[in-house]
Order: C-alpha cells, then structure tokens, then sequence
C-alpha cells in the first residue's frame, strides 16, 4: 500500500454564518487548503456532510461543491457517516491514495445548520440514530447521551463534577484558537450552575450547532513537495456498533471505540505511551469519558478518576482538545472530524502557537457517530 | 405525511411485537431479519409483556420538533422482563421518584402528530411506574 501523507489543511472560523452558503463555506476552506499545500490539483474531492439534505434541502454535494470551487470537471462524492462524516471521508481519501488509483485528493468536511432555526434541526440531527424506535420516542442527538451519564452515575456512583474537565480543558485550549468558536475560559463554579439540557447533561457538557468547514490535501509520496511540513497518515480504521443505542447489552462498553482504536494502534506498530495528543470526541462530554475508557486509556469505571485537568493539559499525560476540541471549537458535525485532523497536524508540525505540545510527534484522532455507533480512529505522524 | 413507516410499524408500537430466534431461543425486539444473538434467520412472532425495569433515563428540557405538547418529558431505556431493552418515554410518573431498576409497564398513549393539526396522530408504547398495591 502507498504511504498517505497530509500536505496541506485548511479551516473556516465556526460559527453562525447567516451570510454564507453550504458552498461558499467549503470553498473558502478548500481554496486556503490548495494555497496551503502548494497549488496542486486534486484528482478526487471527498465530501464530509450529514445534514445538507435535511437542512437546506441539497444533495449531490459533489458536483455543487467541485463546481464552486473552481474544480469542474473533478470526480466529487458526498461520504456520509452521521457526525463522524468528514473523518470517514478522510478515510475515502486514505483508501484512494494507499491503493495508488489516486495521487492528490481533497478532503472538506462541511456543516451548514443555521439555514434552518429552531428545534427542527434537533429532528433532523438524531437521524445518526434509529429513527423508528429512538428519534420516534422524543431522543436527541443529546439525550441519547443523557441515558448513558446517568447509567455512568449511577453504576459507578460518581459525582456529576467529574465530567468538568472535559469542557474546562476545552474552553482553556480553545482560547487561543482563532478559528474556534468559544474563546473564553470556564470555570467549575459556572459549569455546576449550567441549566440542564437532558438531565443530568448541562449545558457545557453538549456540543453547540455552528455552521463551519475544514479541508486537507492527502497526497502519495511522489506528489509530496514539502517535506517539512508533511504529516504521515500511520492508521485510518472505521469501526461500527449497533445503531440503536438499546440494542447494546452493555451500554457503557462503546464497542466501536475499542475495536477503532486498537485496529488503528495495531496498524501503526505504536502503543498507546506514543500518542502526544488525542484529539477525541469531547463533547458531550460524557463521550469523551467513555472513549477514554473503551479506547484502553483508563480501566472501565475509573474515567473520573484519571480523566483530571492535569491530566488532560496540554503539558498533561494525554492532552486532549489541545485548540478547543469539538466543546470550544463549536459543532459542524459533518465538518467536526476533520477539524480534529487539522488541529492535530497543526501540532505536529509546530504551528500551534500557544498551545504548542513540546516536540509531538505523533497524534490521535476520533470521530463518533450517534453514540459511538460508528468510529473513525486516525493516527498521525510527523512526516 | 410519513403514512407508509407508520402504518409499518404498528405492531411493535401498538401490541409490542417483537420476535423470537427458532433458532437460539432469544427475545428479540423490535423484529429484524438476522439474530443478534446467534447470526441465524430471525422470523417467529413474539408478543413482550410489556413488564420491565428501568436501566436507565434522562430528563429532555431541550426537545425536538413535533415533541413539543408534553416538554419536558423523561425518556428511559426499559430492560424488558424478558431480556431486550427498548428506548421509551415514562408517563403518569407524577410525583414518583424514578431511579434506575424503577419496575415499569407499557400503557399506549399518543406520542405525536405527523405533520400539522391536519395531520395523523401516531399512537404507541410509553412505560410507567407499576404501581405497588
């Protein structure tokens, strides 16, 4: 198989872009990924989208999104895997140039959710679950993780406060990131006193809807002009659980998450001790503590104990949200995934500013889908 | 007008229908065609009693659009006396206290309206508190 590098990233701020269409953002974020990675010109632009169809009534993104780009002509899909979509298009992209059909490919990810306002976009958002028997119930994209804090509580008998340090570690980290959406810290006393969204998830526990879009250039070895700044894709695994929260005897257990990340650790020879960062599915937060469990970084049930803000710095044991993770950075599903891959090349290539983690040198990234039901596990090397 | 997957699914929401393996023998809800549990054809009718436990549930003050009328409302996943758990709104809780392991009942109430004030009110499970006397 062909080594698959990463020769170029580029984002959009996120945020409520009332002005902007679903195509205007991703051209701006296709456009400063071409400028980043040299001009080269794409064979293959994979799209991460979830909700266009339900939201501003468009499909068959490929051709509108090439087109706009300036790219007609250019073979263009749409690659949909709920909220993990742009990892899974990252992992298209990955199959196209490891099988050396493909040299260049563009990967956007891209999220438009203020095109339509009010609870309907709630309606449409717990599509990644099952419609019939929990979307028809009255569930929410949060609510289904709702049911599984309160499990958490309950059979481990912990304190609501131990999911703090998800959303505190990432407001800290997102307050240098430009491109995030929140940039202002958050303190324990204000997480306590947030009103419930889905009891016992707060406010700062759930992730916040915002429009945005994210763009990597994937090219194979011969293609790469930079040395310097190429990021090696080492693992790209896709894994899948039930879609149905119910359906899982043990709801706890994030199946996906375990078995994405070991393949993932598998295919690139590394161990968990390698990873400098991780950047995983932080909110809602009670994710963030699962993943860490299932992912083999902590023992099932001893999340919160480990899961400290000293641990999770930036300077930490297993920095996580290290530029504001999916709580701070705001929540572009379709366009989440990548984000985190362009946060973690950032870091490996020293261009983080003032979250810099000291010499990284390799990164993990997590994309869930619905609750865990489908996973994208990436893992990235400095060049 | 979703007529079709409503008209579908009235045996599950209405009479709680789900299937039983020939196979390995599991209770299975709702029906699918391969067994979760043993990989075989799934196909035998199975009728649940609607008695169970809840295993776990949350309180939604943020609700989607056609859920409105009763927000806010608690939703819990039901393990089921005869082994599935299935995800379904509490009802008639009053001033109960639900924990985890609360036994429940399926009662049939209105879950929502499809579509307008013109549109098909869909009818199906909810679960509330057994009783003690």
């Amino acid at each position: 198989m062909e080594k698959v590098f990463i020769a170029g990233v580029g984002q959009v701020a996120v945020g409520e872009h009332w002005e902007k269409t679903l195509s205007h953002l991703s051209t701006q974020a296709i456009r400063a990924v071409l400028r980043d990675a040299g001009s080269p010109q794409p064979e293959i632009v994979y799209i991460g989208n979830f909700l266009a169809a339900s939201i501003s009534h468009q499909a068959n993104l490929g051709a509108l999104v090439c087109a706009e780009a300036g790219l007609r002509g250019v073979e263009g899909t749409t690659v949909e895997a709920g909220e993990a979509s742009g990892a899974a298009a990252l992992h298209m992209g990955y199959l196209a140039i490891g099988s050396g059909m493909a040299d260049c490919v563009v990967v956007v990810g891209v999220e438009k959710m203020t095109d339509m306002i009010g609870n309907q976009v709630d309606a449409f958002a717990v599509q990644s679950g099952d419609t019939d028997f929990e979307g028809m119930q009255g569930l929410t994209y949060n609510g289904i993780a709702g049911l599984l804090m309160q499990r958490y509580l309950d059979q481990y008998q912990t304190p609501r406060e131990s999911f703090a340090s998800f959303p505190i570690t990432a407001h800290r980290n997102g307050v240098n990131n430009p491109f995030a959406l929140y940039r202002k810290a958050l303190d324990l006393e204000s997480y306590q006193k947030a009103p419930m969204v889905s009891v016992p998830l707060s406010l700062y526990d759930v992730p916040s809807y915002a429009d945005g879009a994210a763009a990597l250039v994937l090219v194979s070895r011969k293609m790469l002009r930079d040395e310097q700044k190429a990021v090696l894709v080492s693992a790209s695994e896709v894994a899948t659980d039930t879609l149905a929260l119910h359906d899982r005897a043990d709801a706890l257990a994030f199946e996906a998450v375990r078995i994405s990340t070991a393949n993932a650790l598998e295919k690139a020879g590394l161990t968990r001790d390698c990873l400098d960062l991780f950047e995983c599915w932080d909110a809602p937060s009670i994710y963030g503590m699962l993943s860490l469990e299932a992912g083999g970084f902590v023992e099932r049930g001893q999340g919160w104990h480990c899961a400290t803000l000293e641990n999770l710095a930036l300077n930490g044991r297993l920095p996580i949200a290290t530029l504001g993770g999916i709580k701070a950075h705001g929540f572009a599903p379709g366009a989440a995934g990548v984000y985190q891959v362009v946060d973690a090349v950032q870091q490996l290539r020293g261009e983080a500013g003032q979250n810099q983690i000291a010499s990284a040198q390799v990164a993990m990234t997590q994309a869930l889908s619905g609750a865990a039901a489908s996973v994208v596990t990436h893992i990235l090397r400095k060049g | 007008m979703e007529t079709p997957r409503h008209w579908r699914l009235q045996k599950q929401r209405l009479a709680l229908v789900g299937e039983v393996c020939p196979h390995c023998h599991a209770k299975i809800f709702p029906a699918r065609d391969v067994c979760p549990e043993c990989g075989e054809e799934a196909k035998t009718a199975f009728k649940f009693s609607g008695k169970g436990e809840v295993y776990s549930f949350t309180t939604l003050h943020s609700v989607p659009a056609g859920f409105e009328e009763n927000a806010p409302y608690t939703v819990a996943l039901v393990k089921l006396e005869e082994g599935p758990i299935i995800t379904a709104q509490l009802t008639d809780v009053g001033d109960r206290e639900v924990k985890i392991g609360t036994p429940v009942e399926m009662v049939t109430r209105r879950i929502r309206q499809d579509g307008d004030e013109r549109g098909m009110l869909i009818y199906g499970y909810k679960f509330r508190p057994v009783l003690s006397h």
